[in-house]
């Protein structure tokens, strides 16, 4: 084995080591454990620094297994995982520090790190797979990793949340299955490539394709949280913060994301899904995605349930950028995978803060709160307003390529229906700030404990995250943002020859 | 070499009779030693190809004859590995005899295992339609003793009822046996797949068979006497027989009709096995959600699971040439058979470690089991993973193969099947696993249990997730001797 | 009709007439012995085929497989009657009741 072969192994490795070692430490070797996680943690994100750099020197990693006849294992390093990857290699490093600092003193905490670690190793997986197979292993492997951290608490609810939750994504993970061995029988096991594999497929068969794409996208839409497959996502809100923040940002919300990223680009290639007519379906779904979520965001007083229906709308741009045809709207769509990523995680951070030192869950109950703690409530203040698209913070950049990109594919109803998402995006996120910084406060807080307005453990991670929303948005035009990297994505997508 | 496969464990078996007292130890060294002669025999059937073995010198039509394939190797692979860790979990299960002149259920065990071990390997040896019958009974009957261990009212009455539905299959397969022979007057496997025909009285015999075996395999809706059977046995005898003994008789319907009646048999009877099967995945499945017992959860699981072998059978009768589709559907099948094999063992080993520990397998006693027993948790989810058919293990590659074959065959009814079953596996799998992550309920003390205990019912759920990993070989070596493609890719039609 | 085919039908009348006895009959010692005939007409088919073709001499084969039949069928009578036995011993019932139904008896 090559160290070129070796690299996306040990990076799915570091994590998945982590967890079984995790797995069985004492409950009690508190220290240790935490050493354990920063310390995968952190070699996975000097790994992932790695192949940036060998990357961006041409090297090629690839690990290839042959697992069943005509069947191989695949994880490889091309640009678009190298995107997924780094966002999941940071978001995680600040989570685990999140975690630690949340789960203090709690019960079951090497179960817990050790499926967290599982998670974030089955997500690498995603980012790394290098085909549909290798693929959805890893997506059914994130499925049974979640799971027992959405059920964590052991109370009923959070049982009850487990069992819908793990209803939506088996059934989906089963309709998935099907497309993925339907279309292995139909063109045997083909890899992930920018300019997809599947145009050369005589038009005999574009029936069976259409079929084949709606039962991909159908699977992937229950983890992507399209209606109607989102029912899980407001009911997964149980698991703790760290736990839902990850999620959201990262973990299962963006599987299924990217995995229609994947379809759309590598499997089927982004001109011939176009010829095939299934992109304005898509787009449609989308559409009605954005705005169902926001609407239903509103009327949500839990601050977490209004999140999560938040998300279902926000996670739906990327579904919506793909499924224009044209390269803005590709480059929103890409680049919002990060922006919605790093955005998002810090507004659970934040609401995380704020139940676990206040006690808070219902926004009717946060009056004044900016009050007591200004730095929570300053993070939070930056990524809503990033989601509602303010420049200068990172979502004001991702919605204007995808208003352009709509005008590119001939679709200007796109621009209205962002237009009015956003309204609505402020409609839901105005009025917590609002309360939180202007409305007098209804009740008195308690004291703090320390100097700071809660742990530190808690407070570094939404300051970081809002950091890099912000850092997202103003220096987008410079080399290595976000945006650099999903435009020059983007251009191998619509520039490589098949 | 090939005949220490069978005189090992009865020769064993008889040696555990006679000195109870040692009956552990014969018991260990045996199953190891013969699934060690297992392991060099498939070596050579890798390397030559087919073997074929005289016993005793006579030939055809009076001689008995051993046959072994891949498809033998494999199954010989299977029953000398689970085997040798069921004795391992056994030594620790069974209480040693307490006093001299006493004959405890750890003396009954040992003999009675290993006439069963010896049983099974003598069955996948058989070149004959005859031989087949006699080891078939013998394995049926060291069954049955087992079965009755516990010496219960309930262990009594159900081993009496799965005796009487093994003697009627077993009847009807003689019958059809003497049929058979009375139109060509030929027993051996290979040497009637020349002269088969379809009139009459060979459908009947056919079917006669069929039906016969399938009241051993427990298809539905002939299901009845397994759930009772394999819930109230021991845990290492109920690990047995829902993972290795059902198997004896699926195979010897495999070896009927892939290979002695391949390409003569109606569609309509291939896609007649099929709907049973999926009768038996959905009402076996159905069951088990609603099963309160850890044990009869998984006994009813295995009724479903069975389910899953009898989806090859559309396919592959519908196929004239042993073509891709049709080594798909084979592998496939067999491949869930294996699993299921490995799956089935540890979780039936993994209740009875639960057992030991509360005193009860209901299934709300696992409440808080992680905890004291984190081996066993892990082992119940791997298995179930397994079971489901979720990637990586060997559950997958079975589904995966299946699904390809049922898309390849142009025969979609069955995807719903496949993906239902599977649904319904998971929902039971899930029903059982929640309680893991339930506090434990006070005063309610766990017993300690032997580490090997637990120890063992992990390997085996490793095993069935890792031949996930190792599928190419074992594919390659169930189709030696079928005449299937022996690297299985389509040209791809759509390209 | 010949004198063997006329054993055919008789052992296939013996096999059905043992079927159903082992299905109806509700006592255990019957059963065994439904299960006895039901093997007797097994056997007896066997024993009818080896004159089929009307060859000078008896086909050994169907002797030898009856023979080897009739020693299973003895075994599997001898576990049955044990068994049975012993549920008479424990429960005090000679049928095939749910014994979950008859805990009074313990």
């Amino acid at each position: 084995m090559t160290w070129e072969s070796a690299m996306p192994t040990l990076i799915v490795g570091t994590s998945l080591l982590t967890g079984l070692l995790i797995f069985f430490l004492e409950e009690k070797r508190q220290r240790l454990r935490s050493t354990l996680n920063l310390l995968g943690a952190g070699l996975k994100l000097v790994f992932v620094g790695i192949i940036i750099v060998g990357t961006l020197q041409g090297r090629e990693y690839e690990f290839r297994f042959p697992l069943v006849l005509g069947f191989d294992f695949l994880l490889r390093v091309d640009m678009l995982s190298l995107l997924f990857v780094t966002l999941s290699g940071v978001l995680w490093f600040v989570t685990t520090i999140y975690a630690i600092g949340y789960l203090e003193g709690s019960e079951h905490r090497s179960r817990f790190f050790g499926f967290f670690s599982i998670c974030v190793a089955a997500s690498t997986g995603i980012a790394l797979a290098g085909n549909l197979i290798t693929f959805f292993i890893f997506y059914e492997f994130l499925t049974l990793s979640t799971y027992p951290l959405v059920v964590h608490r052991g109370t009923e609810e959070s049982l009850r949340a487990g069992r819908t939750y793990l209803w939506y994504t088996i059934t989906g993970g089963t309709v998935l299955f099907v497309g993925v061995a339907w279309l292995n029988v139909l063109v045997g096991d083909v890899d992930f490539s920018h300019a997809g594999s599947l145009a050369s497929v005589a038009p005999y068969y574009h029936t069976e394709l259409i079929a084949i794409f709606v039962l991909l996208i159908a699977g992937l839409g229950v983890k992507a949280a399209l209606v109607p497959l989102h029912g899980w996502l407001p009911v997964a809100m149980v698991a703790p913060a760290p736990v839902s923040a990850l999620l959201h940002a990262v973990a299962v919300v963006k599987a299924g994301a990217f995995g229609i990223v994947r379809v759309v680009y590598d499997v089927f290639g982004v001109s011939f899904a176009n010829s095939l007519g299934v992109l304005t379906p898509l787009a449609i779904l989308a559409s009605i995605t954005i705005i169902y979520g926001s609407l239903r965001a509103m009327t949500q007083d839990d601050l977490k349930k209004r999140l999560a229906y938040s998300t279902i709308s926000q996670v739906s741009y990327i579904t919506l950028g793909v499924a224009l045809f044209g390269i803005t709207g590709t480059i929103g769509s890409l680049v919002h995978l990060v922006h919605q990523g790093i955005m998002k995680i810090t507004l659970f951070f934040c609401a995380g803060n704020v139940a676990e030192t206040l006690g808070l869950h219902r926004i009717s109950e946060m009056n004044g709160i900016g009050r007591r703690m200004p730095v929570t409530m300053g993070a939070f203040t930056v990524a809503a307003l990033g989601m509602i698209g303010l420049p200068p913070i990172a979502g004001f950049i991702s919605k204007w390529y995808l208003a352009l990109g709509g005008l590119e594919a001939g679709k200007p109803w796109v621009v209205v229906v962002l237009l009015v998402s956003s309204l609505l995006n402020a409609a839901y996120f105005l009025p917590i700030l609002h309360a939180a910084w202007f409305k007098k406060p209804s009740q008195s807080w308690s004291p703090r404990t320390g100097k700071l307005e809660t742990s530190a453990m808690l407070l570094v991670p939404p300051v970081i995250t809002a950091g890099f929303s912000l850092a997202a948005g103003l220096f987008a035009a410079s080399n290595g943002s976000p945006l650099a990297l999903a435009r020059q994505i983007a251009e191998l997508l619509y520039y490589s020859s098949p | 070499m090939i005949i220490w496969l069978v005189l090992l464990p009865f020769a064993g078996g008889v040696l555990a009779f006679a000195l109870a007292r040692w009956g552990r130890v014969i018991g260990l060294l045996t199953t190891a030693g013969t699934f060690a002669v297992g392991l060099i025999f498939s070596a050579q059937i890798w390397q030559n190809g087919p073997q074929r073995y005289l016993v005793g010198g006579w030939s055809v039509p009076l001689g008995i004859n051993f046959f072994a394939d891949g498809l033998s190797a494999v199954m010989l692979l299977i029953t000398g590995g689970i085997g040798t860790i069921i004795s391992l979990y056994s030594i620790s299960y069974f209480a040693p005899t307490a006093r001299k002149g006493e004959w405890s259920e750890n003396d009954t065990f040992w003999p009675l295992w290993l006439f069963l071990v010896g049983g099974l390997n003598a069955l996948f040896l058989s070149a004959d339609v005859f031989n087949v019958y006699v080891t078939l009974e013998v394995v049926t009957l060291a069954a049955i003793g087992l079965a009755a261990l516990a010496g219960n009212a309930a262990a009594l009455t159900a081993s009496l009822r799965y005796l009487f539905a093994a003697l009627i299959g077993s009847m009807a397969y003689l019958m059809g046996v003497a049929l058979l022979y009375a139109s060509y007057g030929l027993l051996d496997f290979q040497a009637l797949q020349q002269v088969v025909q379809t009139d009459a009285p060979t459908v009947l015999a056919l079917s006669l068979m069929t039906v016969g075996l399938l009241l051993k395999t427990a298809l539905f809706p002939l299901h009845f006497w397994l759930p009772p059977a394999h819930s109230t046995a021991p845990a290492p005898v109920s690990a047995a027989l829902s993972g290795l003994v059902v198997k004896g008789s699926f195979y010897i319907t495999l070896r009927l009709w892939f290979e002695t009646f391949y390409g003569q048999i109606h569609f309509s009877a291939g896609q007649l096995l099929g709907a049973l099967g999926t009768a038996a995945i959905l009402w076996g499945s159905f069951q088990a959600v609603r099963q309160k017992r850890l044990k009869l959860l998984i006994a009813y699981s295995t009724v479903g699971q069975i389910g899953y072998l009898f989806l090859l059978f559309p396919i592959i009768t519908a196929t004239t040439s042993r073509d891709v589709v049709a080594a798909w559907a084979w592998s496939g099948g067999l491949f869930q058979a294996i699993s299921h094999a490995l799956a089935k063992t540890s979780m039936f080993l993994s209740a009875g470690v639960l057992l030991k520990a509360v005193g009860t397998d209901e299934i709300k006693s696992m409440r808080g089991i992680a905890g004291h027993l984190p081996l066993t948790t892990f082992a119940l989810a791997l298995a179930g993973i397994s079971l489901i058919g979720l990637p990586p293990s060997g559950g997958f590659v079975a589904k995966w193969l299946m699904m390809k074959a049922i898309i390849g065959s142009g025969q979609w009814w069955w995807i719903p099947v496949v993906t239902l079953g599977g649904l319904l596996t998971a929902g039971y799998v899930f029903l059982m696993l929640r309680y893991t992550f339930l506090p434990q309920e006070a005063n309610h003390p766990f017993k300690p249990v032997s580490p090997v205990m637990q120890g063992t019912a992990f390997a085996l759920a490793v095993g069935a997730v890792v031949i996930g990993f190792r599928a190419k070989e074992l594919i390659t070596l169930l189709n030696i001797g079928m005449g299937f493609p022996e690297v299985p890719v389509l040209e791809n039609p759509g390209l | 009709m010949s004198q063997y085919q006329l054993y055919a039908v008789g052992a296939v009348l013996l096999f059905c007439i043992g079927l159903q006895g082992i299905i109806v009959c509700r006592h255990l010692l019957k059963k065994v012995m439904a299960a006895n005939i039901m093997g007797g007409g097994a056997f007896l088919f066997l024993i009818s085929i080896a004159r089929r073709n009307t060859i000078e001499t008896a086909d050994p084969v169907p002797h030898a497989m009856v023979l080897t039949g009739i020693v299973i069928a003895l075994s599997a009578s001898v576990l049955a009657l044990a068994l049975t036995r012993q549920i008479h011993k424990t429960t005090g019932h000679t049928t095939l009741e749910d014994p979950t139904n008859n805990r009074v008896e313990k």
